[in-house]
């Protein structure tokens, strides 16, 4: 599944300026929130919603691993 | 293209204005509206125009000798940036570029020495908004500058990371952790990046260099 920003509804004020700054167009206002749309190609991870969300309601959290754990679970799952 | 005088009188710099001082105000104002990436001020060249953001959002950042940028603000819907190139007469001190699409309202210098005169209100106003934006810079001054925010963003790094996908944290979670500006948090996992220590992979932070993380963490008292 693909990875997109996670939205806090509660806090989401509709002004639309993530929406804005999205290079993506996985972002749209739907009744008066931000909401996150399946798009074709991926998410960047650019971060500028969140950057910019004067409410603090975008969330592009980062999953903090180490490469090698990484690589080598990759190469044992050959 | 019109002014909107109701967003003008919600402006701090014009906050307490009669609305026929407003109306007078919006008859110095231009509009300009700006794609996606574009320049609107280039660090040490001369633009001594206010700027107002309407709609969207700008990024104000200078760039070091090797290219790196750091951010200083973002610019929202209501802010005003180009403040010290307007009121001194110098050059921006910062670059600015658009985020997305930017309408913006902007104000030259003659007609806002012009305004200081005419009416004291905004005078005050203005010195008011000049310390505001100050202090926000005083406060990053000593994070830039006293704070080993890199060492700390390491150690927040090495305390989160796992063989696998565990606890995920936003830059905004770091900053807070760090105690810094999320800008500044921005700014360390790039030279993190650029110095082969982390990799970014979209939403994932790889820990490629293990070892030297743990020097810089370790270097933090």
């Amino acid at each position: 599944m693909k990875r997109l920003p996670e939205i806090d509804r509660n806090k989401c004020n509709g002004c639309g300026l993530c929406v804005t700054v999205c290079a993506c167009g996985a972002l749209v206002i739907v009744d008066n929130v931000v909401t996150v749309v399946e798009i074709e190609q991926e998410c960047q991870w650019c971060t500028n919603c969140e950057l910019v969300c004067p409410a603090g309601a975008i969330a592009c959290p980062f999953d903090i691993v180490f490469e090698q754990a990484q690589s080598e679970r990759i190469e044992n799952s050959r | 293209m019109s002014i909107e005088l109701d967003f003008l009188g919600r402006q701090p710099y014009f906050s307490g204005l009669s609305d026929d001082e407003i109306k007078a105000v919006g008859r110095l104002l231009s509009e300009r509206s700006l794609e996606r990436g574009d320049m609107v001020l280039m660090e040490g060249e001369a633009d001594s125009n206010l700027y107002f953001v309407v709609s969207g959002a700008i990024k104000t950042f200078k760039t070091s000798s090797e290219g790196k940028e750091q951010i200083l603000s973002i610019v929202r819907p209501g802010d005003s940036f180009n403040d010290i190139a307007a009121f001194d007469g110098g050059v921006s001190p910062v670059s600015a570029q658009t985020m997305g699409p930017v309408t913006l309202y902007e104000a030259d210098r003659p007609d806002l020495v012009a305004l200081t005169d005419r009416y004291p209100r905004f005078t005050k106003n203005a010195v008011a908004v000049l310390a505001a934006k100050l202090r926000e810079l005083v406060i990053l001054v000593e994070d830039l500058s006293f704070k080993q925010v890199i060492g700390r963003v390491a150690k927040i790094l090495l305390r989160y990371a796992s063989d696998e996908a565990g606890q995920r944290l936003t830059q905004q979670d770091m900053a807070a952790m760090a105690g810094t500006a999320r800008e500044v948090v921005g700014r360390s996992l790039k030279t993190l990046e650029e110095q082969g220590t982390i990799r970014l992979d979209r939403h994932r932070i790889l820990i490629s260099d293990r070892r030297r993380l743990e020097d810089m963490a370790g270097a933090v008292v």
